[in-house]
């Protein structure tokens, strides 16, 4: 339990690391990766730990509410100890007082009933719910049901959170902005993957960028990102959620041009800075549409409970995910916001397998899964059949995975493929398949990690090149560790039975409860069903067509490729042997007549899915044998066919087809521009706004602004002139040089709007803001 | 003089026998506001810099009117023994014209004047129909003298170096910044 | 005394300010006439202060702070101009002109 609301201690230790490092690692002898090595060692033991207890209060949840309460921690001692005297059934007493304003009303009725101490005072402010409404029923009827319902003992899984204050906002300081930690099964399962992941990327990196000139640089960089990772994963409040968020793009930024002297590394630095951007207009006005509609509180546990229970109108849950999936294009390389992704392996190899594999581009999913309920409950995901959520991601899924088999470059395959992995696990969710999107963002961390990071050792062996159509080839006995553990990567990856991918996979395909047999899903999603099949299809044939090029054939490139040592391998065969049985963690109940003990099936659901108040009631599929069948009999067809091509030499009717079929060149071009997206952005919107958008407006200054300013005091002055010439000079005379001076004047006025002069923008700044104000003012009154 | 206004101020906050003090704000606004006209409509750029001391001094003896000695010393300190004299450095540095000049002013002088006019409106008519005939209290500042011994001084230094120790920090970061930033504005490469 | 006859004596002051910032061709009157809308903000902040707790006092000390800072680095950038044209008139500063 300790190790549960001391969560802090693992993103704390890793900021240490990065200023430690920062400070010293030039003077060390290992150049500062001693200190990050170690730091995130102990941040992987510490995970291993928070799992452990983790896995204990689950346990103990689930069989007595009285042990848990017991073990409450808190500042406030007192509450701590009333809690210890009674069997509280409040369903959220491991949250620490002061950090979700919903837990804490309904806590607060309890306490006074039954104590009678005076907790109630300072916490209700506005909503001035007594604690005999509170009890008897008047708060919403959706809460007093579920808390009933769990505290007659039912199974409940209660997030661990703890907060202190960082600022009071707003007047009076009715808002309370926190910084905490929330951890439940989510975030302790994130824990576990960014920990791993950096730790063996770590052992890795100390290898692979040996000798580089940024070397301190480069470790004190994945601190932070680590760091930030962690902290953006224990989040409590949707602004700490940003703040990680932004924390993590930074150090993608700095990561991705860590090798700014060269000009495209810096562009495609800037690239994914920019493009995250974009999502990231969406991520604050979701972010503040979430804080309105949740009666102005950040906590994501609020939210969470608020959206569940119908508290929130769905047009505003509606809003606020739209929003928030403009920022999940873009973090986690959706379409059309993909682009970056696929630039930003001009990072190092264990940066892209890090951050651009494993972690970071996750975040969106996280921040999804995180807010989940707004989702389910705003894109009413239950029951229906088509959603925004699913689209893009079906749609990434399968677009991504055609775009990576036109690929020389052996990483662009692979973020392409992460692209499309990415749309399997939005899909799942978009389709209510939490579970399995976790599952699958689980299992793909660790076989996608060690492609990459396969990826970065041939690099490494074959003269840092990633060209695998013109440098690679014939690696099969010469790195025969790499290529055995690339080989069970790209298995697991295609989704091939029993590596963890095919358990994965298959609970996503089923989830969208569409196949025939279908059962317990959460709507039908036909069409995502059909897409992510295409998807999966077109992800066992690149990679098997990557195998081809890397591993076997003659060796293209020039000088002797060696294996790599050992710290490059170690890595590679640990996670090669997680991606192959971690699958097991998540074995379904029954397949077909055999059922399997309950110790050991749903293991990974049952960790990891928060039951509760502030997670939506969803379904979960039930395995389907057709349909394993079937996707197994896809990925085997996406093999077969690659495979016959390259090796055999068969499928004669395939080779060349571009060069003779107008169709198919056509689509091998708009493969190879990637869509056009790159097209659209730079050329069409970026040159549109640079070019024809700024000339014209450059245009219209000059000619259309200037000419009326100047028309209209000239045309004033011949209309004066002609007037004056045909109309009775005697009787106008005055009346018409006086309005032919003063249009003049006018006109010679206006006209000096545009001098240049400082003084006289502010005169005009002042003028108007002395005018506005004005308008304020009586407006006001 | 300090003590004599101070202790006017006091007995103006405790007392509604204020006339005295009234006294000499008026004085002092009205000569204030012929000060700042000076400043912004001279034609010789050094009485500029001398006016202009005398509207600061005007300031801070509006300070003393609050109760606020530390801020109205610092404020001839800072203003008058530091600025001031940065001013006179700057018209001497750029060769400014000593005497009378008669291109100082450019010809917006009609627009500028509504300008003022009707910020100078819009200000006062808000300001006077929101706060009305509210007297100065200054009830908000016996808490932390109470706090502090009866010593405004001490009360503020307790406001500065407690909850406003962060800001204060910031602040002299940006000095340092401003510094450098002037040097390497100035010197001559 | 009144709350207003303070405030008011700041707005015409602010405004005197701003009618030099507009009128004024010399840099370093310029930044002289900040200096008055500067003062003026400050005496708000005194005279509000008496009603809000001393953070107004402390934050008219920063404006000050402040203050010195912005004429440390004005009177470095007219000195700089002088140096570049051989003179501070503002009005020849028009490379912003369309």
């Amino acid at each position: 339990m300790w190790f549960l609301t001391h969560t802090w201690i693992l993103p704390a230790l890793m900021a240490l690391s990065f200023v430690l490092i920062l400070l010293f690692g030039k003077r060390l002898p290992r150049k500062g990766s001693e200190i990050g090595v170690v730091a995130v060692a102990i941040c992987f033991a510490l995970s291993l730990v928070t799992a452990g207890s983790w896995w204990n209060h689950i346990n103990s949840d689930h069989s007595e509410s009285e042990h848990a309460a017991g073990e409450t921690l808190g500042t406030g001692s007192a509450v701590a100890a009333e809690h210890l005297e009674e069997p509280d059934p409040a369903a959220f007493d491991d949250v620490q007082d002061g950090c979700s304003r919903v837990v804490d009303e309904g806590a607060v009725g309890e306490h006074t009933e039954e104590a009678g101490h005076s907790e109630g005072s300072d916490e209700e402010h506005s909503l001035a719910l007594t604690p005999g409404e509170n009890a008897s029923g008047t708060a919403p009827p959706a809460a007093g049901a579920s808390q009933a319902e769990e505290g007659e003992g039912h199974a409940t899984t209660k997030p661990v959170v703890r907060c202190a204050q960082w600022f009071p906002m707003g007047l009076e300081g009715s808002t309370t902005i926190t910084v905490g930690t929330m951890v439940d099964g989510q975030s302790v399962f994130m824990l576990f993957v960014v920990s791993i992941i950096s730790l063996l990327v770590h052992i890795y990196s100390t290898d692979y960028v040996n000798g580089d000139r940024r070397y301190t640089h480069y470790f004190a960089f994945l601190s932070l990102f680590t760091a930030s990772m962690l902290f953006f994963v224990l989040s409590q409040s949707t602004i700490q959620m940003i703040v990680g968020w932004e924390l993590v793009g930074v150090c993608s930024f700095a990561l991705i041009g860590h090798w700014w002297e060269e000009k495209p590394n810096s562009d495609a630095a800037l690239k994914a800075f920019l493009t995250n951007r974009v999502g990231d207009m969406g991520l604050l006005i979701g972010m503040t549409v979430l804080y309105f509609a949740a009666d102005r509180s950040f906590s994501i546990l609020d939210i969470n409970i608020m959206a569940a229970e119908g508290e929130i109108s769905h047009g505003l849950l509606l809003l606020a995910s739209c929003c928030l999936i403009a920022a999940v294009m873009s973090k986690s390389g959706q379409f059309i916001l993909h682009t970056w992704l696929p630039d930003a392996m001009a990072g190092p190899t264990p940066v892209s397998a890090l951050i651009h594999a494993a972690t970071m581009v996750v975040a969106g999913i996280y921040l999804v899964a995180r807010l989940y309920p707004v989702f389910f409950e705003g894109l009413s995901i239950a029951g229906s059949s088509v959603n925004l959520l699913a689209v893009v991601g079906a749609t990434t899924a399968m677009f991504g995975a055609f775009l990576a088999f036109v690929q020389k470059d052996v990483k662009k395959v692979l973020a392409y493929s992460t692209v499309s992995q990415l749309g399997f696990m939005v899909t799942a969710l978009g389709v209510g398949a939490w579970t399995a999107a976790m599952f699958h963002l689980f299992t793909h961390a660790m076989f996608k990690a060690c492609l990459f990071l396969g990826a970065g050792s041939m690099s490494h062996a074959c003269h840092h090149s990633f060209n695998m159509v013109d440098d690679y080839g014939g690696l099969r006995k010469i790195m025969p560790r790499t290529f055995w553990t690339f080989i069970i990567a790209t298995g697991a990856l295609a989704g091939i039975f029993p590596l963890s991918g095919f358990w994965s996979k298959d609970e996503i395909l089923a989830g969208t409860g569409s196949f025939v047999g279908a059962e317990g899903a959460n709507g039908t999603y036909h069409v995502m069903l059909a897409m992510l099949v295409i998807g999966a299809f077109g992800t066992a044939a690149y990679m098997t067509r990557a195998i081809w090029y890397c591993f076997f054939g003659e060796y293209r490139g020039h000088g002797e490729p060696h294996e790599s040592g050992p710290r490059i391998t170690i890595p590679l065969i640990v996670l090669a042997s997680l991606g192959a049985v971690v699958g097991f963690l998540n074995l379904p109940k029954e397949i077909g007549p055999i059922s399997f003990p309950e110790s050991l099936h749903t293991q990974f659901e049952q960790f990891v899915e928060p039951v509760g108040r502030y997670f939506p009631e969803i379904s979960h599929a039930s395995f389907n044998i057709p349909l394993a069948l079937f996707s197994l009999a896809v990925a085997g067809l996406g093999v077969l066919l690659p495979y016959l091509y390259y090796w055999k030499g068969g499928l004669a009717p395939l080779r060349n087809l571009s060069e003779r079929n107008a169709l198919a060149r056509v689509g091998k071009t708009v493969l190879v521009n990637k869509y056009y997206f790159d097209w659209l952005y730079t050329d069409v919107i970026t040159g549109f706004v640079k070019g024809p958008l700024a000339r014209a407006a450059n245009w219209f200054n000059a000619h259309v602004l200037d000419a009326i300013v100047n028309g209209v005091g000239k045309g004033a002055v011949l209309t004066g002139r002609f007037v004056y010439d045909n109309i009775d000079q005697e009787v106008v005379d005055g009346a018409v040089n006086a309005a032919g001076t003063t249009a003049s004047e006018t006109g010679g006025v206006l006209r000096h709007l545009q001098s240049g002069r400082i003084q006289q923008y502010a005169a005009l700044f002042f003028a108007a803001t002395a005018l506005l104000a004005g308008v304020f003012v009586v407006a006001a009154g | 003089m300090i003590g004599t206004l101070a202790l006017l101020a006091q007995q103006a906050t405790e007392h509604s026998f204020d006339t005295p003090v009234n006294v000499v704000f008026y004085i002092v606004a009205a000569f204030m506001v012929f000060a700042a006209i000076r400043v912004v409509t001279t034609d010789n750029i050094v009485h500029a810099a001398l006016w202009l001391i005398m509207v600061l001094a005007g300031v801070g003896l509006n300070f003393l009117l609050l109760q606020a000695e530390f801020v109205a010393i610092t404020q001839v300190l800072v203003y008058l023994g530091a600025i001031v004299v940065l001013f006179l450095f700057g018209i001497m540095l750029t060769r400014a014209p000593l005497g009378r000049a008669d291109d100082l002013d450019n010809n917006m002088k009609p627009i500028a004047a509504v300008v003022g006019v009707l910020l100078t409106a819009v200000i006062a008519f808000a300001v006077i129909r929101t706060f009305g005939d509210d007297r100065l209290t200054f009830e908000a500042y016996s808490g932390p003298m109470a706090e502090a011994g009866n010593n405004r001084t001490t009360a503020l230094a307790n406001e500065i170096f407690g909850p406003q120790l962060i800001p204060f920090e910031v602040l002299s970061v940006l000095l340092t910044a401003a510094l450098i930033g002037a040097i390497v504005l100035a010197r001559r490469d | 005394m009144l709350l207003n006859q303070f405030l008011l004596l700041a707005a015409i002051l602010f405004s005197i300010g701003v009618y030099g910032v507009i009128v004024r061709r010399n840099g370093v009157l310029v930044l002289m006439s900040i200096e008055l809308i500067l003062n003026s903000v400050n005496i708000n902040l005194i005279a509000f202060s008496t009603y809000h707790g001393l953070g107004g006092q402390v934050f008219a000390l920063f404006v000050i702070a402040v203050a010195a800072a912005e004429v440390g680095v004005g009177l470095a950038i007219v000195l700089l101009i002088y140096r570049n044209r051989r003179s501070v008139d503002v009005d020849a500063l028009d490379e912003l002109k369309g």
